[in-house]
């Protein structure tokens, strides 16, 4: 996928913010009142929180675990198209496609549905996960919104 | 035992017991955040004698992700070892399409509302 932040596009976003949970919640709400000048429908919506939500909830249990760490959500609106990244400078995954597998999980004793990519694949048009042990993990993820209007 | 009509109130949601059911009752969007405390206030109900089904009441919230999904397969697990059922109530659109792509709804039963679920687990022999 394309490196947004380098393409020109109408409206950037950039947050820094600390791997703890409550943030979750935080970085779906800036993400739906950034989106929200595209006018999705409340299922565009629903999926980008959800998305949103899986990637960041891996960079805070996954990515740092109990060691503090910065995520990054970088956002940008680019004609119909909304892209996210989602980055953490953590342990990052050993193995990317087995980590990508459904109801893979490798927190079975935090009750981890394994159901995170699963879901970032289904509600998102395009999903990229770039990772490096020791470095951490970047999910890049796009979803046009208004497809279902043409 | 439990006495019928204990509520506790955990961030994020509200438990009570009705006859032999745990009604979990959520108030705030169920995610990993919200997972950790709603998992001990209602393991704490569960582990009581007497509680055999647990409903998980999603009229007060209009938001879950993979998170929730682990806390219902969690308290399902715990109810079916000791014959119990599981179920959601109140669900909305948005996390239907969860609990639909999840394929959770082969194993719970999903009921309009929470009275209606508590009836019908209660029946459950």
């Amino acid at each position: 996928m394309e490196d947004f932040m380098k393409m020109e596009c109408e409206k950037r976003l950039l947050l820094e913010f600390d791997s703890k949970s409550e943030n979750e919640g935080f970085a779906r709400i800036m993400t739906s009142a950034f989106v929200a000048g595209l006018n999705p429908t409340l299922e565009e919506l629903a999926d980008i929180k959800t998305a949103v939500s899986e990637a960041v909830t891996n960079a805070i249990i996954h990515g740092y675990g109990r060691n503090p760490g910065i995520v990054t959500l970088r956002a940008a609106i680019c004609g119909r198209e909304f892209y996210v990244e989602i980055s953490d400078t953590g342990v990052g995954i050993e193995d990317v496609c087995q980590a990508m597998v459904p109801l893979y999980t490798t927190r079975p004793d935090m009750e981890r549905s394994g159901m995170g990519f699963s879901f970032m694949e289904a509600f998102m048009d395009e999903l990229e996960v770039h990772s490096a042990v020791g470095e951490g993990t970047r999910v890049r993820m796009k979803k046009q919104i208004g497809a279902g209007m043409e | 035992m439990v006495k019928s009509g204990k509520i506790i109130v955990c961030p994020g949601a509200e438990l009570s017991v009705s006859g032999d059911v745990l009604v979990i009752s959520l108030k705030e969007d169920l995610d990993h955040h919200n997972a950790a405390s709603l998992r001990e206030s209602a393991d704490q109900l569960l582990r009581q004698e007497g509680v055999r089904h647990v409903v998980f009441d999603f009229s007060g919230v209009e938001f879950m992700d993979s998170s929730g999904i682990g806390v219902i397969m969690g308290r399902y697990k715990q109810v079916i070892f000791t014959g119990g059922k599981a179920a959601v109530c109140g669900v909305g659109q948005t996390v239907d399409r969860i609990f639909r792509f999840s394929g959770i709804y082969k194993i719970i039963d999903r009921y309009d509302t929470a009275k209606e679920a508590v009836r019908a687990l209660s029946r459950q022999v």
